[in-house]
């Protein structure tokens, strides 16, 4: 009981005092060391895509000054202006959201509120599967498949507003399968996946307390999504939805494919356009010189404003978790 | 280190020798107690998660080879203080400890002392079985693995002769290769048991061992605990005074404080002494009415 | 307490009227939204499959690219395939051991300090980046200065996969029970040995779940390809860590624009390839979880 033993080893009987002074070893720290290194890498790669973007998009930034917000972009005759693809990404996106939100918000209330369990299942592996299908087999099948046969009712469409003021600015002629609504609708297709799920997580923490207490009270299940799932969760089905805007925004291949290539400020939705993402994936492999630094500046600009959207929307979604569980 | 405002703690008193007559018969027969010397003083030691002070003012001592158990209402810090002797409250956020704390007469809460150290030598067994996700044989394995032994041999040694001593050796030993999660409560609680003994401890920390367990799982513990008395220090917290007097040699009866002024309550040490005295002839009035069940 | 009058039986039928019809175009509503999401998938999964089905065979997926102009059995996309499988698995060597790392600061070292909190906001921040802000990154701070490679892809990949780790692993942390952590402290290990043998194993089936699918979206990634590998090979590049490369999704986007029907026909092959690779990681990737994963949701 009273045998002293040296060793550092754990060891019965009555032990002396520097045993208790071993520090955590060098591998212990060397470990914490890398851990927050890697945690840093974020911030870090975050950071260095501002810089070394905005670097070689500095000649643009200088050649033009403000002109880099000039709507004409010709790079034969060296003008680089970004506003018919900051146009041509605003429209898309917001066609995308149109079509995309009541959808997902559709989907993401039948699956809280309809289905049983055991059925909610498949269903969300199905809409998982929306989101597998990598954006360029998107591309491929919208140019090849989809641009060609929506074409006929492009043009159905556009011969039959003819004549009627508002429409005829938007659904008329000149129509083209490769067009704003067409990236539009295939954005919508890629961007449901992610705000049904991020909705559904949302409308998830609405107690069900309350829920019962409406039902309790008679109300149909449309009544009661409205008076109570609704006020709960519009905040953070708002913050679903701004990112998947910020997704819309930035998906560049199937828009690429689709959009048409002519960067062209025009309300006509049926005609061709472009946005920021689809030029530089198209044009990039011939640039060079200002050319190439004015494609970076775009993605300097798309950058930003992807920033800014999703930290908006992050921002949004966290606020309203954090009300959901306090209250 | 501030003066308590609150009302002085009942000093603990002086320990009774062996040759004390014991007290009238308890229902299970006392193993002797250790002659040897301290194991842990504290001092006068209050603990704060933050500015919460959980635990004011606590001194005893606990003594070689001895089964002691801290009993008392819920909320009182019995656990926190217990946490305190292996330093796992390091472990939360913001909790603090002031006063002073020996083991064996070096300074636990010293500058220089290490925590994983502290703890390789004070293990501790918790209220709910918390076994690994690994095999039977790698839950035992795991101390004396992270401890530098590799030899297979001894590490096959150490493992039957910890669930031996955890009374769990004959029941799995045809399934070393196992998982842990398998056991059923009273079975995974001994393998908890026979983990914590495989790193050779020098005192066993139990937090509520049994209050998750059925009674035939808790006779087993109980029954084991009796068994390694004689080669570990135990310090036990519980729920049950029935508990409390069929295995300790000593009792540390903790309670609430509360002061009115500011609406504060803290835990304190009430009363410490012999098992058979606590509960026999109690010296505090909070003593006895918890003891005799006037109050939860 | 009130008496039945007797009268008549009390009304216990649905809301009549309006309300009623509300509520069934409502749902009717609901189950029409989930339809309108499949119909694209099916189609586009009906098409890839009829038109790549027939294109698809060993040697397609072995032989060098010839030019556009010739037709689909004229050669294969080998050069994509192996480019995808090496470029890809190098960017995971390279993103999942850092995403697991970072997740483990966040979670297990951070104790929810403002850093550790900003860090886990920028990273969610970081999963909407559009990948093609991967490509110009990567091509601005590596290919210029060391040209077109593989590698460059897999680190332009492999940025688009850290923020995804990260956030995968980092709900797996939570889900792991403190007091397994506490058992392992309680044993005196010190926390890189609780986390590399405690925590980390007992996620471990989350944890590779969660990178499977980083994977499975690296995978079928074009943007960020296009600015780091070059493209335009016809033979394979065995080497990613120099020279140019080629990988399924780039071809495909070459050949999308082409007038060639060959090149077209090269095209819904390397589709249906690469879908497949996607499809097969994503199964695997539910096979762990549901085989493997202790704590569930």
């Amino acid at each position: 009981m009273s045998t002293a033993t040296q060793a550092d080893q754990a060891a019965p009987g009555s032990v002396p005092a520097r045993g208790l002074t071993a520090g955590p070893g060098l591998g212990d720290r060397g470990f914490r060391w890398l851990a927050l290194g890697s945690g840093l890498l974020v911030l870090v790669i975050l950071v260095l895509i501002a810089i070394s973007t905005s670097q070689q998009a500095a000649s643009w930034f200088s050649t033009e000054g403000w002109g880099i917000f000039g709507t004409v972009w010709d790079p034969a005759a060296n003008k680089f202006g970004a506003t018919p693809f900051i146009y041509g990404t605003a429209v898309t996106g917001v066609i995308a959201l149109v079509m995309a939100v009541p959808v997902s918000i559709g989907i993401a209330l039948l699956l809280t509120e309809v289905v049983p369990f055991r059925i909610a299942r498949p269903i969300v592996y199905v809409v998982d599967l929306l989101a597998v299908v990598p954006s360029v087999v998107w591309g491929l099948w919208g140019i090849l498949v989809f641009a060609p046969w929506i074409q006929h009712i492009y043009a159905d469409i556009g011969s039959a507003v003819t004549g009627i003021p508002v429409l005829e600015n938007l659904f008329g002629p000149p129509t083209s399968g490769a067009s704003f609504f067409t990236a539009g609708i295939i954005l919508a297709f890629m961007i449901t996946p992610i705000v049904t799920s991020l909705s559904r997580e949302v409308i998830a923490t609405v107690p069900a307390v309350d829920r019962e207490g409406a039902y309790a009270l008679g109300a149909t299940r449309v009544e009661m999504i409205r008076g109570v799932v609704w006020p709960h969760s519009q905040g953070g089905v708002v913050g679903a939805v701004l990112l998947g805007l910020g997704r819309a925004m930035g998906e560049t291949i199937a828009a690429a494919l689709v959009i048409g290539s002519s960067p062209t400020i025009t309300s006509h939705l049926f005609s061709t356009g472009y946005n920021m993402p689809s030029v530089i994936a198209n044009q990039f492999g011939e640039a060079t010189g200002v050319f190439r630094s004015a494609l970076l500046g775009l993605g300097v600009l798309l950058f930003a404003f992807t920033i800014i959207v999703n930290v908006i929307a992050r921002a949004i979604v966290e606020r309203s978790a954090r009300r959901a569980r306090g209250a | 280190m501030e003066q308590p405002e609150q009302e002085v703690v009942t000093r603990l008193q002086p320990p009774k020798t062996a040759a004390e007559t014991p007290a009238p018969p308890v229902p299970r027969e006392q193993a002797p107690s250790g002659t040897g010397g301290t194991v842990f003083d504290a001092e006068k030691v209050s603990c704060y998660y933050g500015s919460f002070r959980a635990v004011t003012d606590v001194s005893l001592s606990i003594y070689e080879n001895e089964i002691t158990a801290f009993i008392g209402p819920s909320g009182c810090g019995k656990t926190t203080v217990l946490r305190t002797l292996n330093r796992l409250n390091d472990l939360v956020v913001g909790a603090r400890v002031e006063g002073e704390v020996r083991y064996r007469g070096a300074s636990l809460y010293a500058r220089d002392v290490s925590p994983i150290a502290v703890r390789r030598r004070i293990g501790m067994v918790f209220q709910k079985p918390n076994p690994f996700p690994k095999s039977i044989y790698d839950n035992v394995a795991y101390g004396p693995r992270i401890n530098g032994e590799r030899n297979k041999q001894k590490l096959d040694e150490i493992v039957e002769h910890s669930l031996r001593q955890a009374a769990l050796w004959d029941e799995v030993k045809n399934r070393l290769k196992a998982s842990g999660l398998s056991l059923s409560g009273g079975q995974a609680q001994r393998l908890c048991i026979a983990r914590t003994l495989a790193v050779e401890p020098d005192v066993v920390l139990m937090d509520e061992p049994c209050s998750a367990l059925d009674p035939i799982a808790t006779s087993a513990i109980e029954d084991l605990m009796h068994q390694i008395k004689s080669e570990y220090t135990i310090v036990i917290v519980t729920h049950n005074m029935q508990q409390a007097t069929r295995v300790s040699d000593r009792t540390a009866f903790f309670s609430v404080l509360r002061n009115e002024e500011s609406d504060t309550r803290t835990g304190v040490l009430v009363e410490y002494g012999r098992t058979e005295q606590i509960f026999h002839d109690p010296h505090d009035s909070r003593t006895e009415a918890y003891v005799t069940g006037q109050v939860g | 307490m009130a008496v039945l009058t007797g009268q008549q039986s009390p009304d216990l039928q649905e809301p009549a009227g309006w309300r009623r019809t509300k509520n069934r175009i409502a749902t009717i509503l609901m189950w029409l939204s989930f339809v309108l999401a499949i119909v694209p998938l099916i189609f586009v999964l009906y098409t890839v499959i009829a038109k790549g089905i027939s294109v698809i065979s060993w040697q397609f997926l072995t032989s060098p690219i010839p030019p556009s102009v010739l037709p689909a059995d004229a050669g294969g996309v080998g050069p994509a395939v192996l480019g995808t499988l090496e470029i890809t698995a190098l960017a995971t060597v390279i993103a999942v051991p850092l995403g697991i790392l970072g997740a483990v600061y966040l979670h297990e070292y951070g104790g929810g300090n403002w850093l550790s909190r900003f860090i886990g906001f920028m990273a969610d921040v970081m999963t909407g980046v559009p990948s093609i802000i991967m490509g110009l990154f990567i091509f601005s701070i590596w290919v210029l200065k060391f040209g077109f490679s593989g590698l460059a892809g897999a680190f332009a990949l492999g940025a688009l996969m850290l923020p995804i780790v990260i956030r995968s692993t980092d709900e797996m942390l939570k889900l792991v029970p403190d007091t397994l952590r506490e058992g392992s402290y309680a044993l005196g290990a010190s926390k890189s040995r609780v986390t590399l043998t405690v925590v980390l194993p007992a996620g471990a089936a989350g944890i590779v779940s969660g990178a499977l699918l980083a994977v499975a979206r690296a995978a079928g990634e074009t943007a960020p390809l296009l600015f780091t590998i070059l493209g335009g090979l016809s033979t394979a590049n065995p080497n990613p860590f120099s020279g140019a490369n080629i990988a399924l999704p780039m071809l495909i986007f070459q050949n999308a624009s082409s007038p060639y029907p060959g090149a077209q026909a090269r095209g819904w092959g390397s589709a249906l390839t690469l879908i497949a690779i996607a499809f097969i990681l994503m199964i695997a990737a539910r096979f762990v979880t549901a085989r493997y994963a202790r704590y569930q949701r």
